[in-house]
């Protein structure tokens, strides 16, 4: 074989290391991009709806007349939806969580759980949809209300809190658990007392970032039958007579921010778009806010413990 | 302090604990409930999929028997909601897989350089203040990006491509293809930090840079990762609604021309579900044949994915 000489191995490092070069460049233009995405949709959105953000606006009825339309029966109806969402979710995605880290046995069963589980976060937010369109709206007789949307988004970011409740439940030394063992504690008793506390800062982040991906969705309540129109509010869920709490509100049909945004988004006339950008303006806000809020905890709780 | 100070009342202590946490036999129970309360939570997944196989057959078993399935598979238009309705899939098929190919397009090459870029170029700082900025893309609600595809991205388009009707596939996909690119590039940077440092080390012992490095040894290392985040970013691009909703138009529309307007799969099914259809009706039946038709396409890029997978794996 005819040896290269030296001239060519030094041609073709140089060649390679300005490549090396080149290509950190690249990686953070790449980068950039995607943040330059998010800037110009903020910015888009904000020149767009800033000026249609008005205390009106909130306080105001969608309406045929884009100025005097406004998103209170969407935002109510975001924040009930949300409720729901979070009492179901939150109990049955920490139990499940606990479960699975700490008592489950090794067995087909319990990988059956765990396969299924990391399923479930890759099937589209659309065919939870179908699903609660068939079960909840027309075999459970739900119908289309609160009580179903709720249900469904809470199905819909269950895996997520279920798998930051194992992680951050990984994350506790088995010191602490035979500690609490040897002083005579029952199992149960270790975990609620000793495990859970000290993950409860990973299973919020993981809480917050569910709740804001199901703040946000949109195709599954369309197809449980939400309204674009809704010009009433839920019966309220405190009343002045005994028994001063009302559930009347699970029943109400309801419309919710993004499908408002959808619905704005949707019309032809131009007046209706400045609305659109207004709703999303105000989605992104609760969205980046709550996301900021959880890459707060996880840093601070990152940061506190040491074992 | 003398050691008859500390003598403890045994008996005492006893009871203290047993009102406190009940007797021996009662805490068994309690531990017994909760763990069963628990194992039931753990259930309850599971009982979402078979639901959601459930309700997608059971439906889809109605409107096959009003179908037949050849001419789901076979015809070339899908009007369901005309007087003389068709119904073949495949126009809403091509719609979702065009507008799935051009997310791919973006997603995958963005993604992987940044996935490149954080684990072998940037520094630890960088990584961590640069990560959590990307992953807040995927956090966007999706009918936002829809209004960005159509009122941002396609204007911009037009601007040269002139003949770009407003509703097109092309800006849909673009807009998902950003949208999807977290998925991309954070799954496969940690296949990619995943593969053992001595393989690293030995590859710039042998004098190569970290590009040469990152292309020629840890992507083939990670390969079973890497594939793993592209076939999730497919799953995510097929599944996407909101987008192609708003941005692509509602229109079926047998096309593999991006320049054109189509409905995908999941457009369909929001448009039906926003009209008020009779439950029982063959056009309400469709929208589960079409979401089982999303879901075959899914499953078959994923075994495809977990074939790939198996025949490349590398094992330390």
């Amino acid at each position: 074989m005819e040896k290269p000489s030296p001239s060519v191995i030094e041609n073709s490092v140089a060649c390679n290391k300005n490549w090396d070069k080149l290509f950190a460049v690249i990686g953070l233009l790449s980068t950039f991009i995607g943040m330059l995405t998010l800037a110009a949709l903020l910015g888009d959105l904000a020149i767009d709806g800033l000026a249609r953000i008005k205390p009106h606006f909130f306080t105001s009825f969608p309406s045929r007349f884009p100025a005097q339309a406004g998103i209170l029966s969407s935002w109510v109806g975001t924040i009930l939806v949300m409720i729901v969402t979070a009492s179901t979710a939150v109990p049955i995605g920490i139990g499940a969580g606990v479960y699975l880290e700490e008592y489950a046995p090794k067995n087909w069963f319990t990988a059956i759980i765990e396969i299924n589980i990391a399923n479930l976060a890759g099937v589209p937010s659309i065919v939870y949809g179908l699903m609660a369109l068939g079960l909840f709206v027309y075999q459970f007789r739900f119908g289309q209300s609160i009580l179903s949307a709720g249900l469904t988004l809470a199905l819909l970011i269950l895996p997520i809190v279920i798998v930051a409740t194992r992680e951050a439940i990984r994350a506790v030394p088995a010191s602490m658990r035979e500690a609490a063992y040897a002083l005579g504690a029952t199992k149960w008793q270790t975990t609620s007392d000793h495990v859970l506390p000290y993950s409860m800062g990973g299973i919020l982040t993981g809480v917050i970032i569910g709740l804001s991906r199901a703040i946000g969705e949109t195709a599954p309540l369309i197809t449980i039958g939400a309204l674009t129109f809704i010009a009433f509010l839920p019966d309220p869920p405190i009343k002045a007579e005994f028994p001063f709490i009302s559930f009347e509100w699970l029943w109400s049909p309801f419309s919710v921010m993004p499908i408002q945004m959808f619905n704005w988004v949707s019309r032809p006339q131009a007046e209706f778009h400045l609305n659109a950008a207004a709703t999303g303006l105000v989605l992104m806000v609760m969205t980046l806010a709550m996301n900021a809020i959880a890459i707060y905890f996880r840093y601070r709780f990152r940061k506190r413990i040491k074992w | 302090m003398s050691k008859t100070e500390v003598a403890v009342d045994y008996q005492q202590v006893r009871e203290q604990i047993r009102a406190q946490s009940g007797s021996v036999a009662s805490r068994k129970i309690r531990e017994r409930i909760i763990e069963f309360g628990m194992f039931l939570c753990a259930v309850f997944s599971v009982a979402i999929t078979v639901g959601i196989v459930w309700v997608l057959l059971y439906e889809s078993w109605h409107f096959f028997a009003n179908v037949s399935l050849v001419e789901f598979l076979t015809d070339t238009q899908w009007t369901v909601l005309f007087e003389n309705p068709r119904y073949g899939i495949m126009p809403l098929v091509t719609g979702t897989l065009v507008t799935s190919v051009i997310a791919l397009l973006v997603a995958l090459p963005l993604g992987t350089t940044i996935a490149i870029y954080l684990s072998e170029y940037a520094n630890a700082t960088v990584r961590e203040i640069l990560k959590p900025i990307l992953e807040l893309l995927s956090a966007v609600p999706t009918v936002v990006f829809g209004y960005f595809a159509l009122l941002f991205v396609t204007p911009l388009l037009q601007r040269v491509l002139t003949d770009l009707p407003g509703f097109n596939m092309l800006s849909a996909g673009i807009v998902i293809g950003i949208m999807i690119v977290p998925y991309v590039s954070s799954l496969s940077e940690d296949a990619m930090k995943a593969v053992p440092v001595h393989i690293r080390e030995g590859s710039y012992a042998m004098g190569a840079t970290r590009l040469q490095t990152a292309l020629r040894v840890l992507m083939p290392a990670a390969f079973s990762g890497i594939a793993s985040a592209y076939v999730l970013g497919f799953s995510r691009a097929v599944g996407e609604t909101m987008v192609v909703a708003v941005a692509a138009g509602t229109q079926p529309n047998l096309t593999l021309n991006p320049m054109e307007g189509a409905a995908t799969i999941t457009a369909y099914i929001v448009q039906v579900s926003l009209g008020d259809l009779p439950h029982g009706s063959v056009a309400y039946q469709s929208i589960f044949a079409a979401g089982l038709t999303l879901m075959a396409l899914t499953l078959v890029f994923n075994i495809g994915g977990y074939l790939l997978r198996k025949r490349f794996r590398e094992i330390y």
